[in-house]
């Protein structure tokens, strides 16, 4: 039977990395729990077992009850009923059959019911589930807001709601309005403290909330009345239990038909305040977006796994001029480097997860007891390095994600333009990649001040240090090439010292960034496997040297004067 | 309402991935180039099992397979569904079992199991294909039986209500309980394996398996008694020896031949009215169809 998950193991590959290690260590806390809980490992060798066959599972699931799926959900997708969201009939055999493999709270502590697996795990279920239907995997996957309420709410509120999103409830994050969408200081949803009641009560309007109905909601709204900026915002929990909040209607969308994407009204609907008043935006909800951009990074590699799966099939079935395409260089070109950007934007998704896994472990001990200074030494370090790498991953996958849609139709030819193929649902699909948990252009400035304070180029010299085996010191050479072009092209900008300037640039140094680490990150990856990337490597960083040579030269070329042309009013 | 059920399973080797080697040159099924599966219909069964559960909480499934040791792994892959426990059959006495043998043996350990609401197996295995083992553990045990099942619609400590496939279209019977129900491959696939459920029983072993580990692992064990396997012989189910394996097998299987189909006669037909009018008369006239 298909498996997702057994049929690429180039997943199973970024699973054995050593830092995973201590990942588990970590997250394991030296198996305190093997004898409490009847399914928790015994040892390290036994919680990478679980991983595999827990991944194993993901891949069976997906590749045969919700991958089939796909295209009726996709066709008969959500609708709005008195208030209420109906998905598409198949996507509650979806909901159905993850809930009964036990797919829900992965990442959460045993002691709330939860799998207690690592980050990187997860990410890896997203993608595979992704692969099957980047719709579905939207409504699955937002059980990581779970993680924000584990995080900030009271013991309480993790006893009561932990173990729903356990048991298969599902979630929300309500936080853009029709006025608030990049620019979340601007939220209005009112929220006022009701002695009568108790709790607080909610009033206003939500919109473009993916699972909008879903049974509990995170929500951002304002506490503070008279104030304007994200500091008078804070985050609360709304549990549909409680009623108050209808949704108005669901948005025709281009893509992830099967996803509901919502406009709620809230009438004095009641919630609960978790964590601090104030720290709403500035605190939880950058951490949650933090967590959804990986995921986002994750739905758009399962997209350039679907795409390719979907162009190599196609193009070693079709015949055109006596023999089939795949064997025309046109073809096979395309065909190589959708398997290179996949597997260089694959290995920067997992390196970025597992950075999160460390520090996100070590913050959750730290809630238990004091750090040791190395420990907090290394906290602040892959803190950092998750900060550095998330926009890149989420950015460069999600760009990734169109390009494979894109060139997997164009191998499909005039039946990919037909809505015969699945490749014509993987385009649609992309398209949202690269826009929803921040744009591409906003995960470009959020990535600028780690171009400019040198961090992402201190991280290019450990790579850079990193030993390198006979054969492949060529490739080396290349990628450290670009690094150097990296650093020139900085400097020249910041001599510049205009921010405008730096901003008009950004995107492009973002690229040659990206595209420097990616293939130092594939460089490794084929040391340690070359029967899996060593082609791939090639074809990237032929790819990569290209793209940052053409960045190069344009930044070269620019000048400040020259952006009058590019202005407009 | 708790039911207490149990699931009869075997492991088959995959005859629907048959390739040039199946079978020896002596005419038996060669089993070394047949990967060994839960048997297909008898996981329409674990899913009508566990859909009975999921409504009736406090209700328990046990599963039970003959078969040599390695058929552990249906009954590890039972319990990563949610059976509740696990009852293998294996004794080199119960060996070479036609399905009267096998049916007497199932039926034995069935009544050492004891307590029970309902049985429920697969319609047939697809190494035999002869639908004959649970109609006659039915007999054996001396049960009403709903055969060709597709789904159980309805069940109480009193009576079951079940949709059979049937030629030509569905039947709705209901019968008394305790039952024995052979469920049809039309019925609903079963689940996946459920991945807490893997991580606590993926250990599992018959109590001979866990005896044979050494000695510090054993511990292991003596605290988790979840993941010891019942495992029985011929003695522990008090078989009589005349009833079990080849002894207690009538059937005697004669030669098996390699048939390789052959085209000995064919006819070109076009695409117009007069043939096919032609050949529809023509199977008429020699009854395969009509």
């Amino acid at each position: 039977m298909a498996n997702i998950y057994t049929d690429n193991p180039e997943i199973k590959f970024h699973m054995q990395h050593e830092l995973m290690k201590r990942i588990v260590e970590l997250k394991e806390r030296g198996f305190e729990d093997k004898d409490k809980y009847d399914y928790a490992p015994q040892n390290f060798e036994d919680a990478m077992d679980n991983y595999d066959r827990t991944l194993d599972i993901v891949g069976d699931v997906t590749s045969n009850v919700v991958a089939p799926n796909a295209e009726e959900v996709d066709a008969e997708g959500p609708h709005c009923e008195n208030g209420r969201v109906r998905y598409a009939s198949k996507t509650y055999e979806n909901l159905d059959a993850t809930i009964k493999a036990g797919m829900n709270g992965m990442t959460m502590p045993r002691r709330y019911e939860g799998l207690n697996l690592p980050i990187t795990v997860y990410t890896a279920a997203n993608e595979i589930v992704s692969a099957g239907d980047a719709g579905f995997e939207n409504i699955w996957s937002l059980q990581d807001c779970i993680e924000t309420l584990y995080e900030f709410g009271d013991e309480d509120q993790r006893q009561r709601f932990v173990p729903r999103v356990c048991h298969g409830e599902t979630m929300s994050m309500d936080l853009t309005e029709p006025d608030a969408g990049s620019d979340l200081q601007s939220v209005m949803l009112k929220a006022t403290y009701s002695e009568k009641d108790g709790c607080w009560l909610l009033n206003g309007v939500k919109r473009f909330i993916t699972n909008g109905d879903s049974d509990i909601h995170l929500v951002l709204a304002r506490s503070e009345e008279g104030t304007r900026d994200g500091r008078g915002l804070s985050m609360f929990i709304y549990d549909k239990n409680q009623g108050g909040v209808n949704v108005r209607r669901i948005e025709n969308k281009l893509g992830i038909h099967g996803s509901p994407t919502c406009e709620l009204v809230y009438k004095n609907a009641k919630a609960e305040l978790c964590g601090d008043r104030k720290l709403g935006l500035i605190k939880y909800v950058m951490a949650l977006m933090n967590g959804a951009r990986l995921g986002i990074a994750a739905q758009s590699v399962g997209i350039e796994q679907s795409a390719y799966d979907e162009a190599l099939a196609y193009a070693r079935d079709r015949k055109q001029f006596g023999k089939e395409i795949i064997h025309f260089p046109a073809v096979y070109d395309m065909l190589a480097t959708m398997k290179a950007k996949l597997d260089a934007g694959r290995s920067l998704l997992y390196m970025t997860a597992r950075y999160v896994d460390i520090y996100k472990a070590l913050e959750d001990i730290a809630r238990e007891r004091k750090l040791t200074p190395e420990e907090r030494q290394e906290l602040k370090k892959y803190s950092r390095m998750a900060d550095a790498f998330t926009p890149l991953a989420k950015g460069m996958n999600s760009e990734f994600a169109n390009q494979n849609a894109y060139d997997s139709i164009q191998i499909h030819g005039g039946s990919g333009f037909m809505l015969e193929y699945k490749c014509q649902q993987l385009y649609r699909d992309a398209r949202i990649t690269s826009i929803y948990e921040g744009t591409t252009q906003l995960q470009t400035v959020a990535a600028l001040r780690y171009i400019t304070n040198g961090t992402y180029l201190n991280i290019i010299k450990e790579f850079e240090a990193a030993p390198v085996a006979p054969e492949y010191e060529g490739y080396m050479n290349r990628i450290k090439e670009m690094a150097n072009k990296l650093e020139a092209t900085t400097n020249a900008v910041k001599e510049v010292g205009d921010q405008e300037f730096t901003d008009f640039c950004s995107r492009k140094l973002y690229e040659i960034t990206a595209y420097t680490i990616m293939g130092h990150l594939i460089l490794q990856d084929t040391q340690k496997a070359p029967e899996l990337f060593a082609r791939s490597l090639n074809v990237f960083v032929n790819h990569a040297e290209s793209e940052v040579e053409k960045h190069f030269n344009y930044i070269r070329k620019m000048t400040v004067e020259q952006l009058d042309n590019y202005r407009h009013e | 309402m708790g039911l207490k059920i149990i699931v009869l399973a075997k492991q088959v080797p995959d005859t629907r991935n048959v390739g040039p080697d199946a079978m020896t040159p002596e005419g038996t099924v060669n089993r070394a180039a047949l990967p060994a599966v839960f048997n297909p219909e008898d996981l329409n069964a674990l899913e009508q099992a566990l859909r009975l559960k999921d409504a009736n909480p406090g209700s328990t499934i046990t599963m039970l397979t003959m078969g040599l040791p390695k058929a552990t792994e249906v009954l590890r892959e039972g319990l990563f569904r949610g059976a509740d426990k696990g009852v293998l059959l294996t004794d080199r006495a119960l060996g070479g079992a036609d399905t009267l043998a096998t049916s007497y043996s199932l039926a034995q350990a069935i009544k050492k199991i004891g307590d029970f609401d309902i049985i429920i197996g697969g319609r047939q295995a697809i190494d035999g294909d002869t639908a004959q083992v649970g109609p006659q553990v039915a007999e054996k045990l001396g049960l009403t039986q709903i055969t060709y099942t597709e789904e159980i619609l309805e069940c109480t400590k009193e009576k079951i209500v079940a949709r059979r496939h049937i030629d030509g279209g569905v039947e709705t019977v209901e019968g008394p309980m305790p039952i024995v129900i052979t469920v049809n491959g039309s019925a609903a696939p079963c689940r996946s394996r459920n991945i807490k459920l893997v991580m606590k029983y993926k250990n599992a072993k018959t109590q001979q398996e866990i005896a044979a580990l050494p000695e510090e692992e054993q511990k292991f064990y003596q605290d988790r008694p979840y993941l010891t396997i019942q495992s029985w012989g011929a003695a522990d189910i008090d078989a009589d020896p005349n009833q079990i394996g080849k002894a207690g097998s009538p059937t005697n299987v004669k030669a098996v031949k390699n048939i390789v189909f052959k085209a000995k006669e064919n006819k070109s037909l076009t695409a117009s009215d007069a043939d096919i009018e032609g050949l529809i008369v023509e199977l008429i006239e020699n009854n395969t169809i009509g």
